[in-house]
């Protein structure tokens, strides 16, 4: 199999020696503190997130992650976001608006948890609030999708000024596999369906779906250009007038 | 054996086969009672549970409107899409809605109240979410924060476009962006959500209303049934994704029966309208 076909890059994608979002954060934070709980009635750990500083500039952090071992695989359900997940973040990333903090989403999940809890609890209703209310944020927004960028339930944290991608990394409208068994009614032709879903960071910077592309971070060297890239992008979108910030937001979603 | 085989009529293939046949014995996908069509009256309701059979969209505007006048007809699929099954897809849809595509967008009059209304239609690839899906109504939205008026939409969908890649996923953000426009000018959106309303559709515009309406036992939710039974190897209670269970968790502000729709909704516009009587 040659090195390039998507649906290597998926594998890439799902791989577990990639940098995880906590390692990714304490990379780039100096101070970072986990903050917990939705105040409604959980406290998601799918979904990672708090408050540090990037040079001496405070700033949230929102990730969705996955588990380092089969224990917390399960407990972040291999990075599938509850609806308190979502209500925690939108509480977090309201709270930054308040302190006019920049927000940086960091993106690794195959999609919103699918179950009936889940459903009890207004997953659809959640999603559509982080969509609706986050791409209003009087703040700085930078999402980056890490390795899976999967459905409404990435897209629920990807609604800032830029979204980026790490080299190795798909987004995607759902996984090739559920992609192939909904189109073909055949899940192992998911090889296949990676390929016409234009899913790559290359395929996704051409539709203008993602603005950057990062290469991927296997070591400290690499971890501070990318600390450095989005450093220089939060100084960039701090120095606009907020108005003309949102008014290119609003145009980059308007476009599709 | 064939009446066996005729119970087993899926909710959206016994639908299909009102549309082609005029006057049969239909069995409520519901409740399951066996109804002779016309009892079901003009607005196909089941006589028994209430369940709201489902609509295209120009049928919903005649039992809603006292005219209407649609825009942006004209707007239909990206022609970069060339995949030839899915071309014939369009086409059927085209044919059998009469519109060009999912939903139906213009503006209507509702007991007097001048309202921007758009209607999605579930024949339409099961009322999936296009580019130009979305591009109609984020015009929607537009023309109605331009118009000071209020919008109602009627979902009907099984979420994004799978056709259309991620692309459909972009439209939940930018259909929202419009949502947002309209009710930062103070102006009131009812979201309306029919049977089925699922996936992207139900996690971006179908939830972003000031007032989420439905109609009885409609199915509403975001991971399909299949998916959740498939994935994690749970099988959902046999109401989980009905409207009643959405109302008693507290997603939705109340069920309509379709027979009221029209007065409901006057009412509901009556009291914005009243909202200058607070300044």
């Amino acid at each position: 199999m040659s090195k390039d076909t998507a649906f290597n890059r998926v594998l890439q994608a799902r791989s577990k020696d990639k940098i995880s979002i906590k390692a990714l954060i304490d990379g780039i934070t100096d101070d970072f503190i986990e903050l917990h709980g939705d105040r409604a009635y959980g406290d998601d750990p799918a979904v990672y997130a708090g408050i540090g500083s990037m040079n001496d500039k405070p700033v949230t952090i929102v990730g969705i992650r996955k588990g380092d071992d089969d224990q917390t695989d399960a407990e972040v359900h291999f990075g599938s976001a509850e609806p308190d997940g979502y209500r925690k973040a939108l509480r977090l990333m309201k709270q930054a608006e308040k302190f006019k903090r920049p927000i940086i989403t960091l993106i690794n999940t195959p999609g919103a948890y699918p179950d009936v809890e889940a459903e009890y609890h207004g997953q659809g209703y959640m999603i559509s609030q982080l969509i609706m209310q986050g791409m209003q944020l009087k703040v700085p927004y930078i999402a980056v999708i890490v390795g899976e960028g999967g459905s409404g339930g990435a897209l629920a944290l990807a609604v800032g000024d830029c979204v980026w991608a790490f080299e190795e990394s798909i987004y995607s409208i759902l996984s090739p596999e559920g992609y192939a068994t909904i189109l073909w009614k055949d899940s192992s032709r998911a090889r296949e369906a990676a390929e016409v879903m234009k899913l790559t960071p290359e395929d996704l910077i051409k539709q203008g779906i993602i603005d950057r592309i990062i290469p991927e971070i296997r070591n400290n060297d690499e971890l501070k250009r990318f600390k450095a890239d989005l450093f220089g992008k939060i100084e960039e979108l701090s120095a606009m007038p907020t108005a003309e910030m949102l008014n290119q937001r609003f145009a980059r979603y308007r476009n599709f | 054996m064939k009446k066996n085989k005729r119970q087993k009529l899926s909710s959206q293939e016994l639908h299909k086969r009102m549309d082609k046949v005029p006057d049969v014995w239909v069995k409520c996908p519901f409740c399951g009672k066996t109804i002779y069509k016309k009892q079901l009256g003009k607005y196909l309701e089941c006589p028994d549970c209430h369940y709201a059979f489902r609509i295209g969209a120009k049928q919903r505007i005649e039992l809603l409107c006292d005219n209407f006048e649609p825009f942006n007809l004209e707007l239909k699929a990206n022609p970069k899409y060339q995949d030839p099954k899915y071309l014939a897809k369009l086409e059927k849809a085209r044919e059998t809605t009469g519109l060009n595509e999912g939903v139906l967008t213009g503006i209507g009059t509702i007991n007097g109240h001048r309202t921007a209304i758009g209607v999605m239609d579930w024949r339409f690839i099961m009322g999936s979410l296009g580019t130009a899906t979305g591009e109609l109504l984020a015009r929607l939205f537009e023309r109605a924060t331009q118009e000071k008026l209020p919008v109602i939409v009627f979902t009907a969908s099984g979420g994004a476009r799978m056709q259309e890649g991620i692309e459909s996923l972009m439209q939940m953000a930018k259909v929202s962006e419009a949502v947002s426009e309209h009710s930062k000018a103070g102006l009131v959106y009812i979201s309306y959500l029919c049977d089925p309303t699922t996936g992207g559709v139900t996690a971006s515009f179908a939830m972003q209303g000031d007032l989420l309406l439905s109609e009885p036992h409609a199915l509403i939710g975001f991971a399909g049934r299949r998916v959740i039974e498939r994935t994690i190897q749970q099988i959902p209670p046999k109401d989980f994704q009905r409207a009643e269970t959405l109302l008693h968790n507290g997603f939705l502000d109340a069920i309509v029966k379709r027979n009221e729709m029209k007065t409901t909704l006057s009412h509901i516009l009556a009291i914005h309208e009243g909202g200058d009587k607070n300044e």
